[in-house]
């Protein structure tokens, strides 16, 4: 798959923070004596911020498109306490809860994206609204109470993988999972590869792909290693599988689709891509509504890991979401952003959180780091391109980009060849 | 020219062997320019002759250093470095596009970046009581704290004048003026223009609008491809308007146009009666309306000078995406056709190169490939899924076929010259495979070489049965291209002409009058 492309490059601040994060990993690893890579550990950091993670597929769709939205907290504690009441209060089975969850997330969406995309008030103002309007709904609907939440519905925010099959001192379905994302990986790249090859598009060097591939597959297999052996009772946590399945699906919307390029093209140059056909009003509601219809999910995610819906979820969130989307490379101005890029950049975050933690470091200090971290990846990548220069990373990644230069084709006489058009 | 400077010298500005060049192009070439104290001097030329970089360069706005050559003001020589040190000299100049801010009062902007202070705070009653009498001066009856957005242009245009008098300006520089304004409005600032000449303000005013400089200036210095061509004494030399015309157009055509051999069929496109309102403003109209037929195959240009409503008429055609439509009707190939939406025009066969690439034209985050196919990526998209392969190979075929000269379809349109970033814009739009191609200003910015191939490509698109407009400034342009030229002059279409009976003074004359309304 030519994702895989997309997966490791696009942008060099990607590179640079694919970079950031090994080295973060590595450091915390030796800086904790090891504690960092355990199953323990990596199943809680995965736990702990997952709902963070799908909050920032969303935002950074939006961002991309030129937006922000600064409600995703109050849209997902409302959407959670929603639920939670509506299953304690009504008695509907847990997945029946899933949905009322997602059509309310869709519901908020709308009323966000009708102001956002067809009144025209700028998205800051519009979730900054729905910011104080939805937290002041969570808090009316559930009086400001805690309310708890049936044990299947948990299940979605902590649960994990069952242990099926004979004992072979991993959890199978995990194993199972990794293997088959090492395969899926290696046969999209050979696909892609040969559709490429045949239909006389340009082809990556080999070694470029298989460098990449060995790469990939290695860093899923260590991480099935370690979730597939952790302590007994866990496994790959169900929160992780939704977040595996939802950046498959809105990584491949987003770069493979017409939808996907038609929010590039209204964030890069709106007037332009007006002018080519783009509807852009309907794309701007289209990442609005997205984007709390997956607050909805990460409230309800939430809610089930900490077992019960509070008046305070959600507090802050948006922050956290907004911060990884840009470390992961997108563009205050919009038109830039790749999904990939958001999740690493929230990881470059959790780990650093979790690290820090391990290290025994205040969560005063823990923030300090954590805003400085945010302010220097940015102004990297804004010094870079105010210089008109390749970063440092991205200079010594050269080789493992595409290096091949193709000439300009001086031979071919305009005339001729449009002839060759008609 | 020798540099005796003594009092009674009456040249008040002279500009010597001006040369100015940005990369690619020589926008300036020894241009010299002599201006009177007193008098009102008019710059005539085309557009991109190069009148606005020359006063660009006398204004400061590209400092001393940037160009070859003197500017001689009040018998020294200047070293202008900005707009504040040319201003501070006494010249002021007052743009097209106006620089006040409309949330903003009369009086404040008169005095914006010069207030008069008391101890540091700005003194209100002083600055009140002046901007009534600059008020007064350019003959403005307006309370000075009504904001600017609620002034229309033509008042506009004098709280700028007002502000420049404010600074003890000596010499006063209008670049189309009068290009916004209304009859009434237009006639009010020249008369303001001439008051200002009797109390010993120069002024040196750029217009397309032969008849006002014909009117009101002493002096004409005529640009053309940023040369000096002459300089012409109104009263002495009984100049008219075509003496201007001449001057401003005569050069012979060289072959700068591939041959061709136009292959015309059926009217394949018409508009009738197409009227357009203005989007902000409420009774403005600019398209009044119009009537007008492309055959396949045809080259149809369309000539007027900048603001006469040319973008407007071609962008509202394009599926309303400009202006708020009022009338008119749309046939293709003889059936009425509806166009509410871009989609619309695309999907029925309507292709529109915008005037203004990079605003308009490209997202320039994107790459070739990704801006090729940007315009219909339904063609290489199964069940809504692009086909990333079939992207490269069709942007490939592109950048062989109009020899886009670039390293690879993966680089950047940012970094592409001008002729590429449009040959790149050309393929986006020849990918939708329009029936009607409209072209604005295909060639601006480009240099010679690129045009060449981009008037080759428009008529290789030509000869495949498409419509094609092109909409420019350029003169020599539509005469070499087109095959059938319609005038507009503030809107309404005042001419057509056919290839053989067109020529610069023709044109010239149907674009800058409704004297000769069809």
């Amino acid at each position: 798959m030519n994702a895989l492309k997309k997966l490791f490059g696009g942008n060099t601040r990607q590179f640079g923070m694919i970079f950031a994060l090994v080295a973060l990993i590595i450091f915390f690893q030796v800086a904790t004596g090891g504690n960092t890579l355990t199953s323990g550990n990596v199943i809680n950091l995965f736990n702990g911020n997952s709902y963070i993670l799908i909050l920032a597929i969303g935002m950074v769709l939006v961002i991309i498109a030129g937006h922000i939205d600064l409600s995703v907290g109050s849209v997902a504690a409302v959407v959670g306490v929603s639920v939670a009441m509506a299953m304690r209060d009504w008695g509907i089975p847990w997945y029946a809860g899933v949905l009322l969850g997602l059509a309310l997330g869709a519901l908020i969406g709308m009323w966000q994206g009708f102001w956002t995309a067809y009144v025209g008030i700028p998205a800051f103002i519009v979730t900054l609204a729905g910011m104080l309007l939805f937290r002041g709904l969570n808090q009316f609907i559930g009086k400001s109470n805690t309310i708890p939440v049936p044990r299947d519905f948990q299940y979605l925010g902590s649960g994990y993988l069952p242990e099926v099959g004979p004992d072979t001192g991993f959890n199978n379905l995990t194993l199972l999972l990794g293997l088959a994302g090492v395969a899926f990986v290696i046969f999209s790249a050979v696909r892609s590869r040969s559709h490429a090859k045949a239909i006389g598009a340009h082809v990556p060097e080999a070694w470029v792909v298989i460098t990449k591939l060995v790469l990939v597959c290695g860093a899923i297999l260590f991480a099935t290693y370690l979730f597939a052996t952790g302590r007994p009772g866990t496994s790959f946590p169900i929160p992780g599988l939704i977040l595996a399945l939802l950046v498959l699906i809105y990584g491949f919307v987003s770069s493979k689709t017409i939808v996907g390029r038609h929010v590039y093209a209204v964030g890069g140059n709106r007037h332009a891509a007006e002018l080519s056909g783009v509807q852009s009003k309907k794309i701007n509601f289209l990442v609005m509504m997205n984007m709390s219809v997956l607050a909805g999910l990460a409230g309800m995610i939430f809610v089930g890991r900490s077992t019960a819906s509070g008046p305070f979820d959600g507090v802050g969130w948006e922050l956290d979401a907004i911060a990884a989307v840009f470390i992961g490379g997108a563009a205050v101005t919009g038109g830039v952003g790749t999904v990939i890029g958001s999740i690493v950049g929230g990881l470059v975050m959790a780990v650093l959180n979790n690290g820090l933690q391990l290290l025994g470091i205040g969560a005063d200090l823990t923030q300090i780091i954590k805003g400085l971290v945010l302010l220097i990846a940015v102004a990297f990548d804004v010094y870079n391109k105010s210089q008109g220069k390749k970063s440092i990373i991205g200079l010594m990644m050269k080789n493992f980009g595409r290096n091949n230069e193709i000439k300009p084709d001086e031979t071919t006489r305009t005339k001729d060849v449009i002839h060759r058009e008609a | 020219m020798t540099s005796h400077t003594t009092h009674s010298d009456p040249i008040i500005l002279e500009m010597r062997s001006i040369t100015k060049e940005f990369p690619g192009v020589k926008a300036l070439d020894r241009v010299s320019l002599r201006v009177k104290a007193g008098e009102v001097h008019a710059i005539c030329g085309e557009n991109g002759a190069g009148k606005s970089t020359l006063m660009k360069v006398l204004s400061g706005v590209y400092p001393h250093g940037t160009y070859n050559g003197d500017i001689v003001y009040q018998n020294e020589v200047q070293q202008f470095k900005d707009i504040r040190a040319s201003e501070h000299a006494g010249i002021a100049i007052i743009h097209q596009e106006l620089a006040l801010i409309p949330e903003l009062s009369i009086m404040e902007n008169i005095f914006l970046g010069n207030e008069p202070t008391k101890r540091g705070v700005i003194n209100w009653d002083e600055a009140r009581s002046r901007s009534i009498e600059l008020l007064a001066r350019v003959g403005l009856r307006e309370n000075p704290d009504t904001p600017i957005k609620e002034i229309g242009v033509g008042k506009q245009q004098l709280v700028e004048i007002a502000k420049a008098l404010n600074k003890s300006v000596k010499i006063l520089i209008l670049d189309e003026p009068t290009a916004a304004l209304n009859e009434s409005d237009s006639q009010h600032l020249l008369d303001l223009i001439l008051g200002l000449k009797g109390k010993g303000i120069t002024s040196i005013i750029i217009s397309h609008k032969l008849n006002e400089i014909e009117q009101i200036a002493d002096s004409i210095t005529i640009i053309r491809d940023g040369k000096t061509i002459e300089t012409l004494d109104v009263k002495a030399d009984g100049v008219d308007e075509d003496r201007i015309i001449k001057g401003m157009v005569g050069r012979t055509l060289e072959s700068r146009f591939p041959e061709h051999e136009p292959k015309i069929g059926d009217v394949l496109f018409e508009v009738k009666n197409w009227t357009v309102g203005h989007p902000q403003i409420e009774d403005r109209l600019v398209c009044k309306g119009s009537n007008f037929h492309v055959r396949s195959g045809e080259i149809v240009g369309f000539a007027g000078l900048m603001g006469a409503g040319r973008t407007e008429l071609a962008r509202s055609i394009f599926g309303r995406s400009y202006g708020r439509f009022i009338s008119g009707h749309l046939y293709k190939e003889g059936k009425e056709i509806t166009l509410k939406s871009v989609r619309q025009a695309i999907d029925a066969g309507l292709g529109y190169v915008t005037e203004d690439r990079k605003s308009l034209g490209l997202n320039l985050l994107d790459d070739i490939k990704t801006t090729t196919v940007s315009a219909n990526l339904e063609k290489i998209s199964k069940r809504s899924v692009v086909d990333d392969n079939q992207e490269f190979a069709v942007a490939e075929d592109y950048r062989k076929s109009l020899r886009t000269k670039t390293p690879s379809v993966e680089e950047g349109v940012a970094k592409l010259s001008g002729g590429n970033q449009q040959k790149v814009v050309l393929a986006k739009w020849m990918f939708t495979d329009p029936d009607l191609l409209i072209l604005d200003e295909p060639t601006r910015g480009i240099d010679v070489g690129a045009k060449y191939e981009i008037y080759g490509i428009i008529q290789q698109l030509a000869n495949q049965g498409k419509g094609i407009i092109v909409i420019s400034s350029e003169l020599p342009e539509l005469l070499g291209l087109s095959d059938r030229i319609y005038t507009i002059f503030e809107g309404a279409i005042t001419g057509v002409l056919n290839k053989e009976e067109a020529s610069q003074e023709s044109l010239m004359k149907l674009m800058t009058s409704a004297r000769k309304a069809a």
